[in-house]
């Protein structure tokens, strides 16, 4: 086992890929000569060269529509979007394009692309470089969407969107860049579609995506020790595939469930899990869903602002506390 | 006279286009027409909902560019691309069933007229966001380069587009990556129900926007097979010389409204009129005969489309609607479109 960041995960895992498979190539703004805006595929262009790693101009359209001509036709790219609020001046290519021309063509076209972006709050960029907006992805028939939230996982979620044939869009959340975490030794592969049981308990099973795990887990920690609750947290790292089978088993075992949530109220990706759980295991429940989200507000920018905004863990502690009362 | 007349002609059949070759391009502006006009036919009697886009009139371009390219390049047009579709080879059941949403469609019936696609004749797709196909036929390009094939990549796309951001960025990332892409404008001087001179800076909406990408000003009389046939070559010999893309702006007309429900009344009196003198399938017919073929085998040509073309059409009739096994397949490689356990 070695140490990684976050950020270095992700260059980890580009480049276990990029030397498995030739037909491997990554492109976006700024990742090759200057290795990223936040210095996660630094190494990549000096170890696999331009025709690989490639620099472009500041044109979201042309970056994806690259990739998707490039995947159409042999190749297996990765692109970059550096913020993941960007998606909103590219989305055709990914919810028009990409997610749908495999099922309009009868299955003619193959698309295997990976997009990432880094997605999320809790570095005070404001209301255009803060979103989390992988609930949009999860809208759209035909993506399959990741989430990360340790650097084991970036390397072994990144290592199966790529081998995958349909495209992905992985969302890196960027407040955990510079969060550590243990990796294994060798080839790392998670498959998509597999939850993580990141704690077991019995009082509640929490769901929690991205950074909102870390914080989800500290909350149990408090829980347990200050208030004598004892909960399950599950990351379920991807949002499609969904692993609905585990959510609703711990469900069942905790009989309550909480999901903490970065996105805005409206329409989160717990809303679909919380549909899921009330339509199949309503008699498994012992009190309301209670979802933890942020509000349905564009995200400020001043810290004391963003952080009353974002799901703390002291809220994540108080709603629990008084929910499960 | 007479004998005169046609030494004269004999002698022109071998210029660089060739007798074979005319053939070749009269046929597929021949096959091209007479499906749009039996799509036509099949609208009116409702056999063909939805909307559709019909290229009647434009079909030299797309019968040119297809013609001068190699089976292994790539195509990529717009919603307006039954010719492209058909010009590179798609069967003709297969254009007509997909339009009528028959099992025999192209597509199964999941596409419809806007997304006509056949890869196995490098049909890559028929794109009907305006200007997504740009930066996805510059991504093909991209991989031929990449892969060390000499494949060309070929976008079609109308006047229209190049008032849209994508067209920009594919023309800037493709040149500077010196990518063989060919993109190709046919101006048919409306952008849907709008001149496309009252909507754009500029004279020649693609033309004139070359120069800022590095690129040389090139148009191209659309209604005529053999300039267009030329001009594709021309460009493909460059990209698979490694030099690069081009933009190409071929003038043409659409003789149809700009979709189904567009009956053109916004166009001035006489203008469809004048542009039917240039009609590329008589005017291309008369050439023919000038350049000494027999009227005999052109009309051998004719009467084998409308054949085939009435024989496409029992075909789709005949064949079933799509079945419900079919709705929840193909969304995802495995064949299935499962989105939880």
């Amino acid at each position: 086992m070695a140490e990684l960041t976050y950020r270095e995960a992700v260059a980890a895992g580009l480049a276990q890929e990029m030397r498995r498979d030739p037909n491997v190539v990554f492109l976006g703004e700024d990742v090759a000569a200057a290795g990223g805006v936040f210095k996660t595929t630094v190494g990549l262009l000096e170890e696999f060269g331009p025709d690989r790693v490639r620099d472009t101009p500041i044109s979201e359209q042309a970056i994806l529509g690259a990739a998707m001509g490039a995947a159409m036709t042999g190749l297996r790219p990765i692109a970059e979007i550096m913020f993941s609020d960007f998606f909103a001046v590219c989305w055709d290519l990914v919810a028009n394009e990409m997610a749908k021309s495999r099922y309009m063509t009868d299955g003619q076209v193959t698309v295997p692309v990976v997009v990432r972006c880094a997605n999320g709050g809790g570095v005070r960029f404001g209301a255009q470089h803060s979103q989390s907006v992988e609930n949009w992805a999860m809208a759209v028939p035909g993506l399959k969407v990741v989430a990360p939230s340790t650097p084991a996982d970036v390397i072994g979620l990144l290592a199966s969107s790529v081998r995958d044939d349909d495209p992905v869009v992985f969302f890196e959340q960027k407040s955990l860049y510079a969060a550590k975490g243990e990796v294994p030794e060798g080839e790392h592969v998670v498959p998509l579609g597999q939850a993580n049981i990141a704690r077991q308990g019995k009082d509640v099973t929490i769901v929690a995506l991205a950074a909102m795990v870390p914080r989800a887990l500290k909350a149990a920690d408090i829980l347990a020790a200050e208030h004598g609750i004892d909960a399950t947290v599950i990351d379920p790292r991807t949002l499609v595939p969904l692993d609905t089978k585990t959510i609703l088993e711990e469900t069942a075992k905790t009989g309550r469930l909480v999901t903490v949530e970065e996105n805005p109220r409206l329409c989160g990706w717990g809303a679909e899990v919380v549909s899921i759980v009330s339509e199949e295991a309503f008699w498994d429940l012992d009190g309301p869903i209670v979802r933890i989200t942020t509000p349905h507000i564009p995200l400020p920018s001043a810290d004391a602002l963003e952080d009353l905004a974002l799901p703390s863990v002291e809220r994540i502690v108080e709603t629990i506390r008084t929910s499960v009362d | 006279m007479a004998s005169k007349k046609k030494a004269s002609a004999r002698s022109r059949a071998n210029d660089d286009i060739g007798e074979d070759l005319r053939r070749k391009l009269y046929l597929s502006q021949l096959e091209c027409r007479q499906v749009e006009q039996k799509a036509y036919d099949l609208f009116l009697q409702n056999l063909i909902k939805g909307t559709s886009h019909l290229g009647l009139g434009q079909e030299a371009v797309a019968a040119g560019f297809a013609t001068a390219m190699q089976p292994k390049d790539y195509t990529f047009c717009t919603y307006r691309g039954h010719n492209h579709t058909l010009a590179r080879g798609a069967s003709m059941e297969g254009v007509l069933g997909e339009l009528m949403g028959r099992e025999c469609g192209l597509l199964g019936g999941k596409g419809g007229s806007m997304h006509l696609t056949s890869v196995e004749h490098g049909a890559m797709g028929s794109y009907a966001i305006i200007g997504a196909h740009l930066p996805i036929a510059m991504g093909a390009a991209w991989s031929a380069q990449y892969r060390g094939t000499d494949q060309v990549s070929v976008c079609f796309f109308g006047d229209g587009t190049t008032n849209i951001g994508a067209f920009h960025e594919a023309l800037n990332m493709s040149q500077i990556w010196k990518l063989p892409v060919v993109f190709v404008c046919e101006n048919n001087l409306y952008m849907e129900y709008t001149p496309i001179s009252e909507v754009t800076a500029v004279e020649h909406p693609a033309a004139d926007r070359a120069s800022a990408y590095g690129m040389e000003r090139i148009i191209v009389d659309g209604n005529d097979a053999d300039e267009v046939y030329r001009t594709a070559q021309a460009a493909f010999t460059r990209a698979r010389a490694g030099d690069g893309p081009s933009l190409i702006e071929a003038m043409t007309y659409r003789h149809s409204g700009h979709s189904r429900a567009d009956p053109a009344t916004y166009r001035p009196e006489g203008e469809l009129e004048e542009w039917k003198k240039r009609d590329p399938i008589p005017t291309y017919r008369q050439r023919m005969l000038d350049f000494g073929i027999a009227e005999k085998d052109i009309v051998a040509i004719e009467t084998d489309v409308d054949r085939r073309v009435n024989a496409a059409v029992e075909t789709a009739k005949a064949s079933s609607p799509p079945g419900e096994g079919v709705l929840m397949t193909q969304m995802w490689a495995d064949g299935g479109s499962a989105w939880r356990n």
